[in-house]
């Protein structure tokens, strides 16, 4: 589904990710997952054409992401919160980006009402704008938005950050059902290694914008993820 | 400790965002400040000279005291709009080992260094030594200045209780209306002559230097007041917590009407009316819109037809200029969003577009009056508001692909120069000048009725070639994306 080839990029001549070859098969649920700095972000960034690479080129479904937009309609992204708009309450939200995604307000209504345990009750029906949300409530309703319109590709930057508890385990949930029921490919950068393993058939661990370490989750992986880690917080 | 606060602010100051503005920002700034100076020397030079004309046989001194009372009203009034306690900048400190008590000190005596009330020094000061120079007894002006101060730093605290006040009230601007309005009211009726008491206090005050005693108390008991008030203040859920509004969301079904372009007039709408900084470019509208009166009522203009193509574009236009110049800046704080969903650039713009080609007609409908002042400043009109349509709207769409400057929403809305970059300040020549000069070069060649006729007819051609220009300027953002993206994820 998406195939990144001899991708790099600078910034005044400093090298913050270089991707030789990473192929992600579609239906996959797949985990980035490196320090600060290790240009996971970056790779998303290039990945929705939000900047442009130096050299090489990633395709998603065969269509080179900075050269035409026709991956625009089955991609979808939660990067941070400037992907939200602050002066919507969720509703408008997810209303504009249905519309956008040429969803009518039935279609967005009845995928959002499959999110009620998910939000809470903290969500719908709040009549409050986005900005005036906790951090936590604002990244659900983000990563709710990025479902809408049945995407085949999803991208959530960090969506465990800033989550109580039981909103990551029903995520997990959410993320693990969309790769093996669904089959849409959802890639995910995260810290918290637990929560990678446990949702990510494959991770990929990034190192100063290389990877250092392409892992099939297994029983064994969390362990040598944080003997990796743990190791070169030594150094 | 105080130190260490007047180190922070010092910080704080010259490293604030607006500090790092471009130069052009920080002129104007200084200006402003440097107008409002000139013009407060001014008045303290020439004050005695107009006191005398208006009020022969009234010692200037007395005369001016006579006007104290419009003085402070007007103070209080100005006050309210512009001087806000600093109290956000103080939440760091909370958990710092810091007395509140100190801290509380500290904002309120900062609150007494601001501009503002250094300003009146600058007309008191003149005033004051020139009638000295005038054989006044030395020591009565001396106190007499220093009442003015006092009276000033009273202003200065009262105007923060009354904030306090109204921030409890749905209507912000109550209170400080009722306020002033039923001070002046009290006064105008003559119920109780407030201006000839507060006059005869102030002569009273420096005739016998221990009535000081009496403002200094006044001074001292509001200080006590509002240190008592920001004390309580001091807490994440009271004073320190971000105002949440409730929303009143309402669907807007009616733009369905505009086909394609809806889910973006919807956003656009919502992105006026639910932000301070747009909101008040409603506001601007309806001055704009009476920014006529000016000069129509002033016949020195009424030969000038160049002058009814200014207003015209202006008054037509005004929605224009100040939505359109921040293109696509208001989008700017989640403009990654739009650029990595599935949206058609050109339905983006259209709806920008749309927007401001109505907001035109509106204005011009709403501008037909001036008809009373001459047929020929309804032609004029007429033709700058088709001249804005055709020419103006795009042009300053394609103005706004060089926009670099991010713009937060949330901050407020008056001096606010957030986004403002060179691209402001070139595009007012082809906007306004340049329709300004065209008129005026064919009325001096040929007349009035075909000057107006050509600028209607650059209009129409704008409006003929709409599908074309937007496509070129479509392709301009296209061009400029990522350097988009980049500039509006900067903090500023």
């Amino acid at each position: 589904m998406i195939t990144t080839l001899n991708l790099s990029k600078k910034y005044n001549n400093n090298l913050v990710l270089n991707i030789e070859n990473l192929d992600i098969p579609k239906g996959q649920s797949f985990g980035l997952v490196g320090n600060n700095g290790a240009g996971k972000t970056t790779y998303f960034s290039l990945l929705l054409d939000l900047i442009q690479p130096t050299t090489g080129h990633i395709k998603n479904n065969n269509i080179k992401v900075s050269e035409s937009e026709d991956w625009k309609p089955f991609t979808s992204a939660f990067i941070d919160e400037s992907f939200l708009i602050g002066y919507l309450t969720a509703e408008e939200y997810f209303y504009f980006i249905g519309e956008l995604r040429g969803q009518n307000k039935a279609d967005v209504d009845k995928l959002v009402s499959q999110f009620e345990d998910f939000f809470h009750g903290e969500i719908l029906g709040q009549k409050k704008y986005l900005r005036d949300l906790s951090k936590g409530n604002q990244k659900k309703a983000g990563i709710v938005a990025a479902l809408i319109g049945n995407p085949e590709v999803i991208i959530l930057d960090e969506p465990f950050a800033n989550l109580d508890p039981t909103t990551q385990i029903r995520l997990k949930g959410i993320v693990k059902d969309l790769a093996e029921k669904q089959g849409v490919t959802v890639l995910i950068s995260s810290h918290d290694l637990m929560h990678v393993t446990d949702v990510c058939e494959r991770i990929v661990v990034l190192e100063k914008g290389e990877i250092v370490k392409d892992l099939n989750t297994s029983e064994a992986t969390l362990k040598e993820l944080e003997a990796h880690f743990s190791g070169t917080e030594v150094v | 400790m105080i130190k260490h606060f007047i180190n922070l602010e010092w910080k704080a100051f010259f490293r604030s965002a607006s500090f790092g503005k471009s130069l052009a920002i920080k002129i104007l700034m200084g200006f402003f400040a440097l107008y409002f100076m000139v013009m407060f020397l001014a008045m303290g030079f020439v004050m005695d000279k107009i006191l005398k004309e208006t009020y022969p046989d009234l010692d200037p001194l007395v005369a001016f005291s006579g006007l104290l009372f419009y003085w402070i009203i007007g103070d209080l009034l100005i006050r309210f709009f512009f001087q806000k306690l600093p109290v956000m900048s103080v939440k760091p400190l909370l958990t710092l080992p810091v007395k509140r008590k100190s801290v509380v000190n500290f904002v309120l005596g900062k609150s007494a260094l601001s501009f503002i009330n250094f300003l009146p020094l600058f007309a008191i000061i003149p005033f004051g030594l020139k009638l000295i120079a005038n054989d006044y007894n030395t020591s009565t002006v001396l106190i007499w200045m220093f009442v003015i101060v006092l009276i000033t730093l009273i202003n200065n605290f009262l105007n923060f209780i009354i904030e306090s006040l109204s921030a409890k009230t749905e209507l912000s601007f109550l209170p400080i209306i009722v306020f002033a309005g039923s001070l002046f009211a009290l006064n105008h009726f003559n119920i109780i002559n407030i201006a000839e008491a507060l006059s005869k206090g102030v002569t009273a005050i420096t005739e016998n230097p221990i009535l000081l005693i009496v403002p200094i108390l006044i001074l001292i008991s509001l200080y006590i007041y509002n240190f008592k008030i920001l004390r309580q203040k001091l807490f994440l859920d009271s004073g320190l917590k971000a105002k949440i509004k409730e929303v009143n969301a309402s669907s807007l079904e009616w733009t369905k009407n505009f086909g394609d372009i809806a889910p973006f007039m919807q956003l656009d709408l919502k992105l006026i009316w639910r932000n301070k900084r747009t909101k008040s470019s409603v506001w601007i509208m309806l001055l704009g819109l009476l920014y006529g009166l000016f000069f129509y009522t002033n016949p020195k203009f009424q030969g000038i037809p160049s002058f009814f193509i200014f207003v015209g574009v202006f008054s037509t236009g005004i929605f224009l200029i100040n939505f359109g110049q921040f293109i696509p800046a208001w989008d700017s704080s989640y403009y990654k969003l739009l650029m990595s969903q599935n949206i058609k650039y050109e339905q983006y713009l259209k709806s920008k577009f749309t927007l401001m080609a109505v907001s035109v007609i509106i204005l011009f409908v709403l501008g037909i009056p001036y008809v009373f002042f001459g047929w020929k400043i309804l032609l004029a009109h007429f033709a700058a508001a088709i001249y804005n349509i055709g020419v103006n709207t795009h042009v300053i769409l394609y103005g706004g692909s060089f926009n670099r400057k991010k713009i937060d929403l949330s901050q407020k809305a008056a001096f606010n120069y957030q986004g403002t970059g060179a691209v402001q300040w070139l595009i007012g020549i082809p906007l306004l000048l340049l329709p300004m000069g065209l008129f005026a070069l064919f009325y001096f060649l040929i007349g009035f009725e075909i000057a107006c006729l050509i600028l209607a007819l650059l209009g129409v051609i704008g409006i003929v070639f709409h599908q074309k220009l937007m496509t070129i300027i479509t392709q301009k953002y296209l061009d400029s994306k990522y350097k988009m993206i980049n500039a509006f994820d900067q903090v500023n």
